[in-house]
């Protein structure tokens, strides 16, 4: 099989083409190894691991010639840069971790090296996760395989797993790791014509990945297609005695749950999404999509989820101030950067912390240590642990109701590089439709569903009740049928090339 | 809610960041802004509502009381900036 057709296969047809021996896992590895330096210009991987990938399809290959093949055997994967990798470099894309080589694995990506998965290399974000753009990355921007027609200004993937999102939509590799706080799988999934899958907190383990805001991180996969996300999240999830938010429960075969019945079920469309000034072909996708879900058999059924307007606020104060906790251990004594010349322990802090830290960085951290500061404790911080109570009470009246919850993933598609720089808000304002999920722990996924007038993709978000992934995944996989989406307007030359 | 210049200089110094005389002005201005915006969180009536500290529903596990970890200081020193003799170093301490 020529070396382009290889980086064209999705997770599950490369699977399959390995254990039928039409190619082997070496040739699968090549293909996209010479597909990542062709793509460079994407700026999508900050580390890349062509010889632990060579020896990882070296044993691939000896495994399934024994008939020993495991669940991911030989799939090659790019791994969001946030996941601690043992000796290969861990940055978050900060100055600050500098120089960090973790001395051990997170407990996700180690699942995946046991189901024989091989590592390709790190991929870019936001840093430490905190972004809409992938433009707040100490290792300059992402670029979004995507141009807008007739217009080739490079555009930003989302974020903050914007390097994720971008080497799948390119076809670097055929998934990629990702974290998801306030929408960082669904949001770049939807920019870069992907499907990003977040699922329930507490599914993945948390253990070894950089911390961001602890009540709201989960690790989810994004792929090209819905089942080859309900493969990797087979993989990764599970219990796991690292992560005291773990939780126990049974793994379930989220692929068997493409093929679930959907006659009979219930979609719940949230009316408070339909926000003011919304754009008009984001509007019409939606519609178009209950549409799709209808022609599957499901009933749509107009709910109320009343909070809603106020998650995105309350979001801007629960996820700064976990944040400001998290990272208050980037001090210069254990790890990472240490600024020169502080001649004093306090004074070495400040100004370590202060050049260590991106500018985006540095305000979650100082809105973070406000918040919690004393006097304003009860004014913002609990006040908007009450708000979240009642946006997961919205949730849990209308899944009553329906049985999925479906909306558009963001506002707008993909924009320019520079673009929404010059007011942080209007930048949070993308994570408007994928934060309230977020914060009832809820699972999500992006399925990309069509694209503007400009060309660029455009994706759907369904939210499903708690820990019922697969009644998701169904319905994904439903839109995902009725879509036809084709994600051939993304190529890896659209980057400086 | 307008955070002056003051009050920013004492949340960096509380978060341990050092920002430089000329960048209080500008930090303050897109502190206060969004501030502001959150503050519309007080139009919400939470009278009786408890605050939600984690996403799942569940109580933290118990676990047995030993040790699962440790006797690896080569390891917990490797990525340290500075160390010396089995220990992290750092800048004297003046009080």
């Amino acid at each position: 099989m020529a070396a382009a057709a290889l980086t064209d296969l999705t997770i599950a047809e490369a699977r399959d083409g390995l254990l039928a021996k039409e190619f082997s896992a070496r040739e699968l590895v090549e293909a996209h190894l010479k597909a990542m330096e062709a793509g460079r210009g994407l700026n999508a991987f900050l580390t890349e691991t062509p010889e632990r990938a060579l020896a990882g399809a070296e044993e691939a290959d000896t495994r399934i010639a024994a008939g020993e093949a495991r669940a991911l055997e030989g799939v090659p994967l790019g791994i969001k840069d946030l996941f601690c990798t043992e000796g290969v470099a861990t940055t978050a894309a900060s100055r600050i971790l500098e120089g960090f080589t973790p001395p051990y694995e997170s407990t996700v990506t180690r699942n995946l090296w046991d189901a024989g998965a091989v590592m390709l290399g790190k991929t870019n974000l936001d840093e430490f996760a905190m972004g809409s753009s992938n433009t707040t990355s100490h290792f300059g921007p992402v670029e979004n395989p995507w141009r807008r027609k007739g217009d080739n200004r490079p555009l930003v993937p989302g974020g903050s797993s914007g390097g994720s999102a971008a080497a799948v939509a390119a076809h670097l590799c055929p998934g990629a790791m990702a974290t998801d706080t306030g929408g960082s799988i669904r949001q770049p999934a939807a920019f870069c014509g992907v499907v990003g899958l977040k699922p329930t907190y507490g599914r993945c383990s948390r253990y070894g990945i950089v911390a961001f805001a602890s009540s709201l991180d989960q690790a989810g996969p994004i792929t090209r297609t819905v089942r080859d996300g309900a493969i990797l999240l087979r993989s990764m999830a599970g219990f796991d005695a690292r992560d005291s938010t773990s939780v126990q429960r049974e793994v379930p075969d989220f692929e068997a749950a493409l093929a679930r019945p959907l006659k009979g079920l219930k979609v719940g469309v949230p009316k408070e999404y339909r926000v003011d000034g919304m754009d008009p072909e984001i509007d019409a996708l939606w519609q178009k999509g209950i549409e799709w879900l209808e022609d599957a058999g499901l009933e749509a059924v107009e709910i109320g989820l009343p909070h809603t307007q106020y998650a995105l606020p309350a979001y801007y104060i629960l996820a700064p101030a976990e944040a400001s906790s998290n990272l208050a251990r980037y001090d210069g004594v254990r790890y990472g950067h240490r600024a020169e010349g502080g001649s004093e322990l306090l004074d070495m802090y400040e100004v370590t912390r202060g050049e260590g830290f991106g500018a985006e960085v540095r305000r979650r951290i100082m809105i973070g240590t406000y918040v919690l500061s004393a006097g304003y404790y009860d004014a913002y911080y609990l006040k908007a642990q009450k708000v979240r109570t009642l946006i997961a009470r919205d949730f849990a009246a209308a899944f009553n109701q329906v049985d999925v919850i479906l909306t558009p993933t963001a506002p707008g598609a993909a924009f320019a590089i520079g673009e929404k720089e010059d007011d942080p808000i209007s930048m949070y304002l993308n994570d408007v439709f994928t934060v309230p999920a977020s914060l009832a722990g809820l699972p999500g996924i992006s399925v990309p569903a069509g694209t503007d007038g400009d060309g660029l993709p455009l994706g759907l978000q369904l939210v499903a009740p708690s820990f019922d992934e697969e009644t998701m995944i169904a319905a994904a996989a439903a839109i995902e049928a009725r879509a036809g989406f084709d994600g051939g307007g993304a190529t890896a030359a659209g980057g400086g090339a | 809610m307008s955070l002056d210049k003051a009050t920013v200089a004492r949340i960096a110094a509380l978060a341990r960041i050092r920002v430089a005389e000329e960048d209080l002005d500008g930090l303050a201005r897109e502190l206060s802004n969004i501030m502001g915006w959150i503050e519309q969180l007080n139009a919400v009536d939470t009278e009786g509502v408890p605050p939600m500290s984690r996403a799942a529903d569940q109580k933290l596990r118990w676990r047995e009381d030993k040790v699962t970890d440790g006797g690896i200081p080569e390891k917990v020193l490797a990525n340290a900036p500075a160390a010396k003799d089995g220990f992290f170093t750092v800048p004297k301490v003046i009080e």
